[in-house]
């Protein structure tokens, strides 16, 4: 086997790409050959390293030195300088940033430890850093699967999609049945919102052995992953790892050579926000138009085909391996009492430092935006933040000092699911803001039924006219009428939640509506 | 059709399965009714089944579209950002209405709701690449480099 002094990681996704990485990696081969290192550094391809907005990133082992922005003409320089002579190249060089594995007890990583540090697309990376050795400790330990819902419920570990449902309780109220299936929801709609994305792209046996532990707790034996039919780099790297694991026998019908059978099937989505809704994408899976189900009953107890199914989101799912194999107390280390754990946020709009963050629950929105986003752009004032996506909230400056974890953004109305943060400067305009979340409803409502059909359409209609001027005065007091009968009156959260933005905009910013209406 | 459509199983698991890979496969971007009724035949379910679902999802078109496919993000994020203005200038480069082709056949402009790549906002996705960072000069820009990546291959 070769070994190599130096490792070179070059992130790879969307926003790479189109950034120019492939060039930018072809072109570090080049030149690390001309100087005769190509037998000393290895060139890793990866996944996200935590840098949106950034441009190529290259992470330096051992030294633990990122780049950002990284174009053809630097790489003569970054070889000859760094790599030769070991002496990095500040001028490129992310300022305030660490190797994601230089991760601190102050910044801890769980969900994305591994995310920019692996090659996706190996398993035996994975490996190395510990895939499959939770569900390997089930296996070797014969801890029961009641023993495992015992785990995660003592972790308090709560559902990282939107409400924050306890998890194990979740799958402990699965109904009993000969057939069940796990589903994992990939369908990331939600506006600003992309973290699932890179635990997908970055990560992506961290997700198979998630669920895997998952099916051995509630006794299914079959997985589903329904992603978003856009994300197409998730959906290659999520195949390529599924084929790897079965191809080793660790999917199939004896994982890790016990009685258990567990297979993943991933399943495109085609474009419907409201298939984030979990009875809408199990009714797409089966192949129908992406309409929710009443619920009662959940899918716990009639889920897809009608049999026993737990939806789980990404990044929950990606909580559970080391859950298990550092136990419940550990998890409590991060964290709220109530959330613990850590969550992954989009951080966006007017910060220095947009990007992906994994902060523990409870971490304050003002040192989210300062510590982890740089602070707000070009020294401007903080004027609001949109927290959650468009069914989300917005929030005030007040409200820096809330915490972000289910309980602190239940107070300002927010929910955490999504994690994204949308930050605003003084200059940004809400109300065009909540024109274009209330054309978002428009266009997404599935149209089942009216309160949300009808309702979508005319709260658009009425925003229209208040920003273009043409508002009157009971406009405003029109738009919560009609938001809190859809929120009584609609089938799914879809048409309940877009009650939030209206409610959360009128409250911190009301004047700047009015000023458009008198 | 057929022999994209058996390598799936013949259940209304793999519809949407179906769906994408007929459509990929017509050079015009969109289901034929041949395609729905293809898929039907195949599944043994009513045609209005496939057809109930082909309208649904924004992904699938019934009608011929460009031979490439824009897709403009318009949520939050990229709105924040100036995605408005962009849409302006697309449709008047491609002399468009949203939703409509070009008159030489090659693009068709359509809006999306969040594309998940708000690192790099302004986006949008023409067929399934990615293009980020957008301005008023770059978009034009990307628009011509398709046209001449057509032109030469």
């Amino acid at each position: 086997m070769r070994l190599a002094r130096g490792h070179v990681l070059i992130g790879i996704n969307d926003e790479a790409l189109l950034a120019g990485a492939r060039g930018v990696e072809a072109a570090l081969r080049i030149a690390l050959d001309e100087n005769g290192l190509a037998d000393e550094i290895e060139v890793i391809q990866t996944g996200d390293l935590g840098a949106a907005g950034q441009g190529v990133v290259l992470s330096v082992y051992p030294d633990g030195v990122v780049y950002a922005r990284v174009g053809l003409s630097d790489i003569a320089e970054i070889v000859s300088e760094h790599l030769l002579k070991g002496r990095p190249v500040e001028r490129l060089r992310l300022q305030g940033a660490t190797a994601p594995s230089g991760a601190t007890r102050k910044k801890p990583r769980i969900v994305l430890e591994n995310c920019g540090v692996i090659d996706p697309s190996s398993l035996e990376q994975a490996i190395g850093v510990g895939a499959y050795s939770a569900m390997a400790k089930i296996v070797e330990a014969s801890i029961s699967p009641s023993g495992v819902i015992d785990i995660v419920k003592a972790s308090g570990l709560r559902g990282r999609g939107g409400a924050g449902f306890p998890t194990g309780l979740k799958w402990s109220f699965t109904a009993a049945g000969d057939e069940k299936y796990i589903i994992c929801n990939a369908d990331e709609g939600e506006p600003g919102t992309f973290k699932d994305r890179l635990i997908l792209e970055g990560d992506p046996h961290r997700l198979i052995e998630g669920m895997m532990i998952a099916g051995y707790a509630v006794g299914a034996s079959k997985g589903y992953i329904y992603v978003r039919g856009e994300y197409a780099l998730s959906i290659e790297r999520l195949q390529g790892a599924i084929d790897a694991a079965r191809d080793v026998g660790l999917l199939g019908g004896h994982v890790l050579e016990s009685g258990f059978a567990f297979d993943v099937e991933v399943k495109k989505g085609a474009g419907a926000y409201v298939c984030g809704e979990e009875t809408s994408l199990i009714e797409s899976m089966e192949g129908k138009r992406g309409y929710p189900r009443l619920k009662p009953p959940y899918p716990g107890a009639v889920g897809l085909w009608s049999k026993p199914t737990v939806v789980n989101n990404v990044e929950t799912l990606a909580n559970v391996p080391p859950i298990i194999l550092h136990g419940s107390d550990w998890f409590r280390t991060f964290g709220t009492e109530k959330c613990p754990g850590t969550k992954v946020f989009t951080i966006l709009g007017h910060v220095e430092k947009p990007g992906l963050v994994e902060a523990e629950m409870g971490t304050t929105l003002q040192t989210i935006i300062d510590e982890y986003g740089g602070g707000v752009k070009d020294g401007k004032a903080f004027k609001g933040a949109l927290i959650g996506g468009a069914a989300g909230a917005f929030v005030c400056p007040d409200c820096l000092d809330k915490p972000m974890d289910f309980d602190g953004l239940q107070e300002l109305s927010a929910v955490l699911g999504s994690g994204a943060i949308l930050v605003f400067n003084e200059d940004a305009s809400i109300v065009e803001m909540l024109d274009g979340i209330l054309a978002f409803f428009k266009h997404e409502s599935c149209g089942q039924c009216v309160p949300c059909r009808a309702g979508t359409r005319a709260l658009k209609a009425i925003m229209g006219r208040i920003r273009d001027g043409e508002g009157e005065a009971r406009d405003l007091d029109m738009l919560v009428e009609i938001a809190t009968a859809m929120q009584a009156a609609s089938l799914c959260p879809l048409g309940q939640s877009v009650i939030l933005p209206i409610t959360t905009a009128l409250k911190h910013f009301k004047p700047e509506f009015e000023a458009l209406i008198n | 059709m057929k022999e994209l459509l058996e390598r799936y199983p013949a259940t209304t698991e793999y519809m949407l399965d179906m769906l994408h890979d007929l459509q990929d496969a017509e050079p015009k971007n969109y289901l034929k009714p041949e395609a729905l009724q293809a898929v039907a035949d195949y599944l043994s379910v009513p045609t209005s089944d496939v057809v109930s679902t082909a309208t649904f999802y924004t992904m699938y078109s019934l009608k011929p579209r460009g031979k490439h496919v824009i897709r403009l993000c318009e949520s939050p994020p990229c709105q924040l950002v100036g995605a408005e203005s962009l849409l302006d200038i697309l449709g008047e480069h491609l002399n468009v209405q949203v939703g409509e082709t070009s008159e030489d056949g090659v693009f068709t402009l359509e809006t999306a709701s969040c594309l998940g790549v708000c690192g790099v906002a302004p986006a949008m996705m023409i067929d399934a690449e990615l293009y980020g960072n957008l301005t008023k000069e770059r978009i034009v820009e990307v628009i011509e480099d398709v046209r001449r990546r057509d032109a030469t291959s």
